[in-house]
């Protein structure tokens, strides 16, 4: 019982990382319908801001909860101006093209990123300064759930939270969603959509640049190509939930995030993959536009 | 007018071509083939180095029997499927040996190609046992000890030493890492005194290790033996250290590197890695080493002394031989023993080093120290 526990938790600090990637990538689709590769980019770019400005901040000497909140801060601001530069160089100018057009487009992104960050920084991997501590209050049970698993764990579910608040209860939100529905519509009652669609693409991104602080702290170590495989994950974390839906993104998330780890623990982590796409497969199969996705209906 | 252009053209091209080619008899085209970019550019780059300050030294007491040494670079970023193509290149430009390449995998694939051009291959770095031991490839040789000679080192000490009797035997799913557990896993069960109670790959990159490190500590082992690189060595300890599973760490080679203890800091102290022999203390590594610092300002990195035996081996060969036949150059390889900073050494019939092996290092105060 200890051991389905432990497997347990896994799977959910698991799942909580691809959450808070899995929500940007799902509210930019929900609001313009495009899958923006670049994210995992992104949250690379996050990652290393904070890493700069916390390793400058710790020589200066710093206090830990302000490297913390500074890093956080500037990590979220860069990669936001990098999320709204992307949009207006990469997807702006396409966006009357055919669907597949800006989906290449953000592949290039992608892959443009990648490599800018490598030529720019290293392609060593780098330690990543530990930012959550160990709390003391965690010792008893640190060998089941970490101190940074509950961090990322708690931030997830606050995120999640707050951005189905604005989405749904805000003026902004409203505009988000009448965009989301009707983009000339939208325009026709007054809603300027391009700033619309910068705002998503800035909340998108800096969501991206928190959880690049938080999941870096965890796994201590980064390179340019961490966004790659995170991104994937939490794509498909996204479309096993639903994409565009917000409490889906996290849904998906965390049943990806225990089959893996239920898979690695019971049978193999060589088939932890195998067991996740078979998973998404199946679930594909019987709901098509994911688990809390809404089927589209065709605008005649 | 148009075929005029042309035919001047051609004319052109005829005449940069003609003092090319004859200038290719007097030299020997000395490739240099690995990861010069890329993630693990920092196990290629020492080896360009080393092959750079050999043949400097050799031009300038000129040259081998009156034959000046050219040295073509080549990148394949470790990756099979771009290795293919830095051999092609290479042949393509009339090398004569290569020095290369870093990764087994890329290696591998790069040898039919080298083979059917009869040119010489010889490693600093690759490890798998295949390469030499299936006999597919005669124009290879290494100056490094095959995986499975340091499996069974790291397996000796396990058992003999430390004296465990229940291993986990963990890698990452890679030519390089899987070979190794394999051989671990097979020199564990042969010995008898030890039971593998856990036997697995996992994702290189994956977000998060925890839920194979509760199965370690489920499977009740009192030793992990990774197979693979750093990057994943690195995360998979901290992870331990996290869940508080207090197991040794015992690794291989691709761990033994300086970046592991910078990445893992602390988390690292007190593990394992086997690498190849410590030869600091012989005066030829010193001067290689000296040399290194004199043309570049900086210490060499990893597999620099394997890389600049290779280059002193097949340059003495190619002496030896008076030829850069294959034939002539094993046979010179196979019996000429040449002074090297990783000790005096000649090559088997399959290619493999004789005189070169593994010890088992460990991290002690943030370096790694040889037990």
């Amino acid at each position: 019982m200890d051991y389905f526990i432990e497997l347990f938790c896994s799977g959910l600090s698991r799942g909580a990382i691809y959450a808070l990637i899995a929500l940007g990538y799902t509210m930019v689709y929900g609001i313009i319908g495009l899958i923006n590769f670049a994210h995992g980019e992104i949250y690379m770019i996050g990652a290393f801001t904070s890493f700069i400005v916390a390793t400058v901040l710790s020589i200066l000497g710093f206090p830990l909860l302000a490297i913390v909140a500074l890093s956080g801060v500037a990590a979220a601001v860069w990669a936001s101006a990098y999320g709204y530069t992307i949009e207006k160089i990469a997807y702006k100018p396409l966006r009357h093209a055919p669907r597949l057009s800006p989906l290449i487009s953000a592949i290039g992104m992608s892959i443009f990123l990648q490599n800018y960050v490598l030529l720019a920084q290293t392609s060593d991997f780098l330690p990543f300064p530990e930012l959550i501590p160990d709390f003391e209050f965690m010792e008893p049970i640190a060998h089941i759930v970490g101190s940074s698993d509950i961090v990322i764990f708690i931030t997830t579910a606050v995120v999640m939270a707050v951005l189905t608040y604005v989405i749904k209860f805000t003026r902004i939100g409203k505009a988000m969603r009448a965009t989301a529905q009707d983009r000339t519509m939208a325009m026709l009652v007054g809603i300027n959509v391009n700033n619309i669609i910068s705002a998503t693409f800035i909340i998108g991104s800096a969501l991206a640049a928190i959880g690049g602080l938080l999941i870096a702290s965890h796994i201590g170590q980064i390179n340019f190509y961490i966004g790659f495989l995170a991104g994937i994950k939490a794509f498909t974390a996204a479309v096993l939930g639903g994409i565009g839906s917000i409490p889906g993104a996290v849904l998906g998330s965390f049943i990806l995030g225990l089959t893996e780890s239920f898979a690695t623990g019971y049978v193999s982590s060589d088939y932890e993959d195998v067991f996740a796409f078979s998973l998404l497969v199946l679930i594909l199969l019987f709901k098509p536009s994911g688990l809390l996705g809404k089927a589209e209906t065709q605008k005649v | 007018m148009k075929k005029k252009l042309f035919l001047a053209a051609a004319a052109m091209c005829l005449a940069i071509s003609v003092p090319v080619a004859g200038s290719a008899a007097d030299t020997i085209k000395f490739g240099v083939a690995g990861a010069h970019s890329g993630d693990l550019a920092s196990y290629g780059l020492p080896t360009v180095n080393a092959a750079k300050i050999v043949i400097e030294k050799v031009n300038a007491n000129g040259g081998i029997n009156g034959k000046m040494v050219e040295l073509l670079v080549e990148d394949d970023v470790c990756k099979p499927e771009v290795a293919t193509n830095t051999a092609t290149k290479l042949v393509s430009e009339g090398v004569n040996v290569v020095l290369g390449h870093i990764c087994s995998g890329a290696t591998k694939a790069a040898l039919p190609i080298y083979k059917n051009a009869g040119v010489l291959v010889m490693s600093p770095s690759a490890t798998n046992p295949d390469l030499t031991q299936s006999g597919e490839y005669p124009n290879f040789a290494r100056t490094i000890a095959p995986d499975d000679a340091q499996a069974k080192v790291d397996v000796e000490f396990a058992l003999n030493t430390l004296g465990y009797t229940k291993i986990a035997v963990v890698h990452d799913k890679g030519d390089y890492g899987k070979g190794f557990a394999e051989f671990a896993k097979k020199f564990l069960e042969d010995s008898g005194k030890a039971e593998v109670v856990l036997f697995e790959g996992v994702t290189p990159g994956a977000v998060d290790y925890s839920a194979i490190v509760q199965k370690i500590k489920q499977s009740g082992a009192e030793a992990v033996m990774f197979g693979g690189y750093h990057p994943e060595a690195s995360k998979i300890i901290g992870m331990m250290r996290k869940k508080r599973l207090k197991v040794d760490f015992i690794s291989d080679d691709g761990v033994k590197d300086n970046t592991f203890i910078k990445v893992a800091g602390k988390d690292s102290e007190g593990a394992y890695a086997s690498g190849p022999k410590d030869t600091t203390k012989n005066p030829l590594s010193i001067q290689a080493v000296e040399e290194h610092k004199k043309m570049f300002g900086t210490d060499p990195g990893a597999f620099f002394e394997n890389a600049y035996s290779a280059t002193l081996a097949m340059l003495n060969a190619i002496d030896k031989a008076d030829s850069t036949d294959l034939d002539a150059l094993k046979k010179a390889l196979q019996t000429e023993k040449v002074d090297t900073p990783i000790g005096n050494i000649y090559f088997d019939e399959k290619g493999d080093a004789i005189g070169v092996g593994f010890s088992v290092y460990q991290v002690k105060n943030g370096e790694f120290v040889e037990l």
